[in-house]
């Protein structure tokens, strides 16, 4: 009989030979480090992309060195055409939403530490987990290839509303080509999430060990389940999407194509479709996807914090109940995309209101956060300081959404840099931040060396005050009325507002150039690094209870039994002002969860 | 607070997923009856099934998406063209209904056979494989009512109900083509030397078979009343 | 390094506030009827939005300041995790509903009326990558569009058949948009191609051109000016340059300029 307690696993034997180890692993700490590889990969990518485009934003007629290698016909002479400005947003956009934010967090944090935070010795479809990767992988590469097919990428932006990006060629460059691979590489990704949040949900739910109740689990956990549910939803509606817009590329159709289009004076063959159809099912993607961007980073960002201010969270439910909440939320607010969009008004005023009530827990969130402050123990170090960056940005890239709340305020500040602001504060800088607070978290436990701290100290504060330079002066452009995705500001009263964009030209080159001193940390570190101990941080969740970096089965083959919730800070105990979540040690404790 | 002190918890009370046991409803955990069978028991069943429930409702999500973009698209312009469901279709229904009737018993057979109360897996294999062959016999039947559909004039691009029509069964058969590789690898496992299938992959297989099944009833509802 | 982060961080927040405090950058002056009702949402919104930020963003400040590195046994926020709660669900969401339920005012007075049947009706058509616009008349009705006859070339941008379809005959089209003051205009939005957008930040208007969809605004301007029109939905490689002009006239102003298109079609 096997053993009544052991969760259920496959007992597989230690991987053997390079490719089973490196390549084709079905070990989720390591397609949890490719995951991250990847990532690390495109926002190199998608960062040199928004170099070029704040350099040509502020001078227009510059000479971009290396653009003409790239595309002869888009940037002759390195001088970008209005057409590759808008193609190069575009790949911008889609390969930091969708191959940094949604893949790193998620994928590649959840990945490594889900299975260990819940005390399993894997997932368990771990050939399902490995596909994901390379299905991940594939869809990346057919996005890259947009670069390199004739007319290039299409410029349609990473929503690709339609008919411009479902009219094909006719209607711009890279429309043809591009934008179908465009539409192919994101349905590929779409499957590669899917099985990528069977994985977790049911790591989650059903290899949790012994004593492991769903309150004990840590809020990293919790936030990647939620994280899984909505990939689910959202991703299963993006696919039909990018199915039907493929249709009407290559097989004729006219599902967001209407009649009676006259493009270059030639009346288009489409008739009937819907263009709102394409932005309903979009943004029931959309948004969803935005909290799948940043709710990782919220767990990550209280598990970092907890173990910073030796104390747990002021109420360890409240904050699974918001994250749940937003979660909810999240699907019915979709249409606060669509305000002035010729959707019912109607429409707008009901989209609305959800939006401005999931200000309320988010809000929560935040005050617990600030509140856990007041009477803790504060650690500074590289990854507390980017937790609590985290928290400062996200309050920023929070406010604006009261505004953009409004379909009446709305009306004034759509399609403006304001939304640009908006949107940047909470997920390149806030998601990202959390993305630098878990690195500098768990480096010392996957690598077995701990990361440089001076050096991630100059890393934060470059890219703190860096981003706030880069991304607060884009609610000013937005309140003066300055039009997003365009390649150049024509019009008369965007020209004061020009030497403001050359400012924040400067300060994002600075802000991306002080990235470097991170990738030099992240690969000096790996190989010359101090050696990290097993638990460097004196935390408690189950992670720290093995060695670093962690064996093949995590837990050598035991099976972990844990007796506490895992953020037993600030109390008595043997070891300290702590207790590790697997230690039978009884202890006086405020509260532990059973 | 009150303090609380812990005791390390015990498996009686507490609410813990005790996992390898219970698999919904005791008793159905299967054992090796004689020594030429594997552990067909298996410790994995709760996983696997709250997996194919995950993978279902994500299934469940883009048929949902399909579905609205049919409405919205009828809606959104005066050309959608109804036409006569191909006939064909509903003998389709039948056999797909038929491969789940045979699926079942399948599933009892092997029970039977791993409980070591029947010795001959040939009658299990036998279900397992008319319940394939019905798979494939649907597939191919859809592909006549493409033809028939064809033969009317209807092709992807001649109507937005033609379209749709295309769209929904082509995205149906394609999910059914991975629930007819589930049913091989079921069969494969049963055939070998020594059976190695599991408790978990042949329920697994069986929840998607029958889904496909109540998918395929829904879509068909769908274009009736729509079409 | 924790009174640094502090320091850095209530720095940061009244920086960002002083432009907004100093009306650097905005809106510029409103010159429609139901602007008023934005303007003051948008007030309204400012101050509360701001005063959250701030005080969210100096407390975190005071917070790292004070609990970092400290000696002695961990304290809880008097009130717990109730009072936050609590604060946050009746502060913050009273707050914001109400913003909501005031905002509804301005944006019924814009969509929830119907247009005055006296209004000067005028259809806006967007097309990569200009817009044109289109009066009836004298005879008060738009011909109808023969999308087959669109051609750039002969500038028969609405694709009107002048020669069999007789409301077309005294149609007047326009490369600017001219409007009298004080006078409603009823908007009829075409679009050619793909998405486009109208937007002028004076009229307090901004409201998507969606293909296959009749869609329509009204408005009446309150200062004679000159304004910009400009696109705010992607729509391709010509975006960034499609504008026309709005120009608010007096009501004989409105009447030559309308003579003098006529008489150039």
């Amino acid at each position: 009989m096997h053993d009544m307690h052991a969760p259920a696993v496959h007992h597989h034997a230690p991987p053997q030979g390079f490719i089973r180890k490196h390549i084709f692993s079905l070990d989720h700490k390591v397609i949890g480090e490719q995951y991250y590889g990847l990532a690390l990969l495109a926002v190199v990518i998608g960062m040199v992309l928004s170099w070029v485009m704040r350099l040509h934003l502020a001078w227009p007629a510059m000479s971009i060195p290396g653009m003409q290698l790239l595309s002869k016909n888009g940037a002759p002479g390195g001088i970008l055409t209005p057409e590759y400005y808008l193609q190069l947003m575009t790949m911008h956009g889609t390969i930091m939403v969708f191959f940094v934010l949604t893949t790193a967090p998620f994928a590649g944090f959840g990945n490594y530490f889900l299975p260990i935070q819940v005390g399993a010795e894997d997932m368990p479809f771990p050939r399902f987990n490995m596909m994901s990767f390379w299905v991940t992988f594939v869809s990346f590469l057919v996005a890259v290839a947009a670069f390199f097919v004739p007319d290039g990428p299409p410029l349609a932006g990473w929503t690709s509303y339609a008919p411009l990006s479902a009219l094909g060629a006719v209607a711009g460059p890279g429309e043809g080509l591009g934008q179908v691979l465009w539409a192919a590489s994101i349905a590929i990704f779409c499957v590669g999430q899917l099985l990528g949040s069977l994985n977790f949900i049911s790591t989650a739910l059903d290899m949790r060990c012994k004593g492991m109740s769903l309150m004990r689990l840590p809020l990293t956990v919790w936030a990647w389940f939620i994280t899984a549910v909505m990939g689910l939803t959202a991703f299963a509606v993006l696919m039909p999407a990018c199915i039907l817009l493929i249709l009407d590329h290559v097989a004729g159709t006219s599902f967001f194509v209407p009649s009676n289009l006259v493009v270059n004076d030639q009346l288009q063959p489409h008739s009937g479709g819907s263009a709102l159809l394409w932005q309903h099912l979009f943004w029931f993607f959309g948004h969803p996807e935005v909290y799948i961007a940043i709710v990782p980073g919220m767990g990550v960002v209280s598990h970092v914090l907890i173990a910073n201010m030796r104390r747990p969270m002021l109420s360890h439910r409240v904050l699974i109940y918001c994250m749940l909440a937003l979660a909810a939320l999240s699907y019915m607010v979709y249409g606060h995309h669509m305000f002035v969009s010729g959707m019912n008004p109607f429409s707008s005023l009901a989209f609305s209101f959800p939006t401005l009530v999931i200000t309320i827990p988010s809000t929560v969130i935040v005050l617990i956060w600030i509140g856990s402050l007041y009477g803790a123990k504060l650690r500074i170090n590289s990854a507390s300081l980017f937790a609590l960056g985290f928290i400062s940005m996200f309050v920023s890239g929070g406010v604006s959404g009261f505004f953009l709340a409004q379909p009446s305020l709305d009306i004034l500040l759509h399609a403006t840099y304001f939304v640009v602001g908006h949107f940047h504060l909470v997920m390149a800088v806030a998601a990202i931040f959390g993305i630098f607070s878990g690195t500098y978290f768990w480096f010392p436990k996957v690598t077995g060396r701990m990361m440089s701290e001076p050096l991630g100290k100059i890393h934060f504060w470059l890219t703190f005050v860096g981003a706030y330079c880069i991304f607060m002066p884009f609610h000013y452009l937005g309140l003066a009325g300055n039009v997003r995705r365009y390649q150049a500001f024509v019009d008369d009263f965007m020209q004061p507002l020009i030497p403001v964009h050359k400012f924040v030209t400067v300060a994002a080159l600075v802000t991306g150039a002080a990235q470097l001193i991170f990738l030099y940390n992240l690969f000096y570190s790996r190989f010359k690094g101090e050696k990290a101990s097993a638990n460097p941080w004196e935390a408690t969740s189950l992670e720290w209870t093995i060695p670093s970096p962690p064996p093949w089965n995590n837990f050598g083959g035991k099976h972990p039994v844990v007796y506490h919730d895992p953020y037993q800070y600030g109390v008595e105990a043997s070891s300290g002002d702590y207790v590790m979540q697997d230690s039978p040690e009884q202890i006086q404790s405020v509260h532990d969860e059973k | 607070m009150a303090t609380t002190l812990h005791e390390p918890p015990q498996a009686a009370g507490e609410k813990v997923p005790e996992l390898g046991h219970g698999n919904g409803g005791g008793g159905r955990h299967l054992t090796p009856g004689n020594g030429d069978l594997c552990a067909l028991a298996d410790h994995s069943s709760v996983a696997s099934r709250t997996g194919i429930w995950v993978g279902l409702a994500a299934i469940t999500m883009s048929f949902a998406a399909f579905t609205s973009a049919l409405v919205v698209r009828q809606g959104s312009a005066m050309d959608w063209r109804h036409f006569a469901l191909p006939p064909v279709l509903y003998l389709n229904t039948a056999v797909l209904i038929g491969s789940s009737i045979a699926l079942e018993i399948a599933r009892r057979r092997v029970a039977a056979f791993a409980r070591g109360q029947k010795k001959d897996r040939a009658i299990p294999l036998a279900w397992l494989y008319l319940t394939l062959g019905l798979g494939v016999t649907f597939v191919a039947g859809q592909y006549v009512a493409w033809l028939q559909l064809k033969s009317q004039g209807l092709y992807l691009a001649t109507n937005p109900s033609s379209s749709f029509f295309y769209v929904l069964t082509a995205m149906h058969a394609l999910h059914v083509l991975g629930g007819l590789c589930g049913l091989a690898l079921a069969i494969s496992r049963l055939s070998q030397r020594v059976p190695s299938l599991r408790r978990s992959t042949l329920d697994t297989v069986s929840y998607y078979w029958h889904f496909m099944d109540v998918l395929w009833l829904y879509l068909l509802m769908l274009l009736w009343t729509k079409f | 390094m924790a009174k640094v982060f502090a320091v850095t961080v209530i720095l940061i927040a009244i920086a960002s506030a002083i432009p907004i405090l100093l009306h650097t950058w905005g809106p510029p002056v409103d010159i429609s009827t139901h602007g008023p009702l934005i303007d003051e949402q948008m007030s309204e919104t400012m101050a509360e939005a701001g005063i959250s930020f701030l005080v969210a963003q100096i407390i975190l400040g005071i917070l790292v300041w004070k609990f970092a590195r400290r000696e002695g046994p961990v304290k809880n926020f008097p009130g717990g995790a109730r009072g936050l709660v609590a604060a946050a669900v009746v502060l913050v969401g009273i707050e914001v509903l109400a913003l909501g339920a005031f905002g509804t005012k301005a944006w019924a007075s814009i969509y929830f009326t119907a247009p005055s049947p006296n209004a000067t009706r005028i259809q806006a058509q967007a097309g990569q990558f200009a817009f044109y616009f289109r009066y009836p008349g004298p005879d008060g009705k738009f011909g109808p569009i023969h999308p087959d006859l669109v051609n750039e070339g002969t500038q028969n941008f609405f694709g009107i058949d002048v020669d069999h379809d007789p409301d077309a005959k005294d149609d007047i089209v326009t490369a600017e948009m001219g409007v009298p003051v004080n006078k409603e205009v009823h908007l009829l939005m075409h679009a050619k191609d793909v998405n486009h957008s109208f937007f002028v930040r004076e009229l307090r208007i901004q409201q998507d051109f969606v293909p296959g969809l009749d869609l329509s605004i009204h408005f009446t301007a309150t200062k004679t000016g000159r304004y910009e029109i400009v696109c705010t939905q992607l729509c391709g490689l010509g975006h960034y340059n499609m504008k026309a002009y709005l120009k608010v006239m007096s009501q004989s102003d409105y009447d030559d300029w309308l003579k003098q298109q006529a008489s150039q079609q």
